[in-house]
């Protein structure tokens, strides 16, 4: 049953150049992308004669993202703190929700409804109730960018601890496993793949939240930076702001990555 | 055993009498949904009865649980994706800390060795095929060394080839290790080559309808099955499943 057979060895010959252009795919597509959205976007500029104050250059964003770098990391700190609170708080209270929803189910058809129903306010609205409720200090952007993450993990965790196999729920039963040890050895893992896909999106949507949250009430960080440069005109510092969001976002994003392949070994 | 469900109770099982002797090997044969599995969970006191007794070992299903006498192997092998094969065969040591309050009877290892899967103790379930992994649930069932062993039809998904294979190898695992098993099972063959004893269930409300004594002697090789006196015990499950008992 272990050995090899021969085809299976001729297989893995050409198998050898796949990998080689699966690595020129993974690895030199997306920079080629990224390269083709800048060469139109200087494109569209030059052949609709677009005015500098309504779309800036390539150029000018990157010359920006330089000379600016004191400026942009002074208010990239606050929104990078705030979206890492939001994270862990919305991440932390939606595991324990989801942990106390499988263990009792009136709790989950009593309170369940409820959190959808939060859901379904939009965060632009609620951003402003905050802001009255916990003033303009870090409280309101963190309590935000929570409630983005909160919503997706929830529901991914429930479904990831209700995801553990029947039979090795059963087995448990009959080896007369606590419920600790079941929650343990069975549902805890079973909800971990779960649990990094709705990370993987909350590490990115809580940087949109603090952004939000700071648009409004705010005199620091890169929402304020964004709404103060879109009133002046400064449309280069404005996409540098953005540039530096959505690098932001993506460093989350890849540091969420990383932890998933450390944790989830066996899906690999 | 009534179950009550949406379309209102339903009775699983009626009027079931069976004695199973230590180290015997019963195989218990009956169409879908004859309450055969549920006989199992009952044993395994998984499920309750409604009515009835249910005595394991001179006692309540439940000691025997707590006392942790049953391996159980089902259908579909369970086993924790999360886990490689040796850590699934070690999991009934590690809950409860039972391998911390007992010597068990077989090192994991030996386990995994004695269901022919040496050199696969890092492989994740993923890695293995069905067959491979039921027998890492087989050795899981047998890791504590208990003397009862439920099967609720283990080799059901699996080829005809495996599955004769397997049948063998838990004839010699049986003879090995003197646990007693019970065998839920779909498959005549199969239960008349390994049991001693096949308990013929009828449609629900699940009843025994008949018990074929297999008095092939043990061990029994896959070339028993062409021998008239294998066919004979075939031909009469037939026909007790058939209602011409």
């Amino acid at each position: 049953m272990a050995s090899t057979s021969p085809a299976e060895t001729l297989r893995s010959l050409p198998a050898a150049t796949a990998a080689g252009s699966q690595l020129v795919r993974r690895f030199l597509l997306p920079p080629a992308a990224l390269l083709g959205v800048v060469i139109l976007w200087q494109a569209v500029i030059t052949i609709f004669s677009v005015p500098p104050y309504i779309i800036p250059t390539p150029a000018s964003v990157a010359r920006t993202l330089v000379v600016q770098r004191g400026m942009l990391w002074i208010n990239a700190v606050p929104t990078i703190l705030e979206s890492l609170g939001g994270f862990l708080l919305g991440n932390v209270v939606a595991i324990a929700v989801a942990v106390s929803f499988v263990h009792n189910k009136t709790l989950e058809r009593t309170f369940y409804p409820l959190a959808v129903a939060i859901r379904t306010v939009p965060i632009v609205a609620i951003s402003p109730i905050l802001v009255l409720l916990l003033g303009n200090g870090y409280a309101p952007k963190i309590a935000i960018a929570a409630l983005i993450t909160f919503f997706p993990t929830l529901v991914n965790m429930v479904q990831g601890l209700q995801s553990a196999d029947a039979q090795a729920l059963e087995l448990m039963h009959v080896m007369s496993a606590s419920k600790s040890e079941t929650f343990r050895y069975v549902r805890w893992p079973s909800s971990l793949p779960y649990l990094f896909a709705a990370l993987r999106v909350a590490s990115t949507s809580s940087v949109l939240g603090a952004i939000v949250a700071e648009w409004i009430g705010s005199n620091k960080g890169l929402g304020y930076l964004i709404v103060l440069t879109t009133f002046d005109f400064r449309t280069a510092l404005l996409y540098a702001a953005m540039v530096v969001a959505s690098a932001i976002a993506l460093a989350f994003f890849l540091l969420i990555s990383i932890m998933e392949w450390a944790v989830v070994r066996w899906e690999r | 055993m009534v179950f009550p469900t949406p379309g209102g109770p339903l009775q699983a099982l009626q009027d079931v009498t069976l004695r199973i002797r230590r180290g015997e090997f019963v195989s218990l044969i009956g169409p879908s949904g004859c309450g055969k599995s549920t006989l199992l969970r009952l044993i395994a006191d998984v499920l309750h009865p409604e009515g009835g007794t249910i005595e394991v070992r001179n006692a309540p299903p439940s000691r025997a649980r707590l006392a942790r006498e049953f391996g159980f192997v089902f259908q579909q092998p369970g086993l924790l994706v999360w886990r490689d094969a040796l850590a699934n065969v070690s999991l009934p040591l590690e809950v409860g800390g039972w391998g911390r309050r007992h010597t068990p009877p077989h090192r994991p290892e030996e386990l995994l060795e004695l269901v022919g899967l040496r050199g696969f103790e890092r492989a994740y379930p993923r890695q293995l095929s069905g067959g491979m992994q039921q027998r890492v649930a087989i050795a899981r069932a047998l890791v504590t060394g208990p003397p009862i062993l439920l099967m609720d039809e283990p080799f059901g998904a699996l080829d005809e080839i495996t599955r004769d294979h397997l049948n063998q190898e838990l004839l010699r695992i049986w003879r090995a290790t003197g646990t007693t098993i019970l065998f839920v099972t779909h498959s005549i063959p199969e239960a008349v080559f390994l049991s001693g004893r096949v308990l013929v269930f009828s449609p629900r409300p699940g009843r025994i309808v008949d018990e074929i004594v297999v008095d092939l002697p043990y061990p029994r090789q896959q070339s028993i099955k062409d021998t008239p006196e294998f066919l004979r015990h075939t031909a009469a499950v037939r026909r007790a499943l058939a209602g011409r008992g």
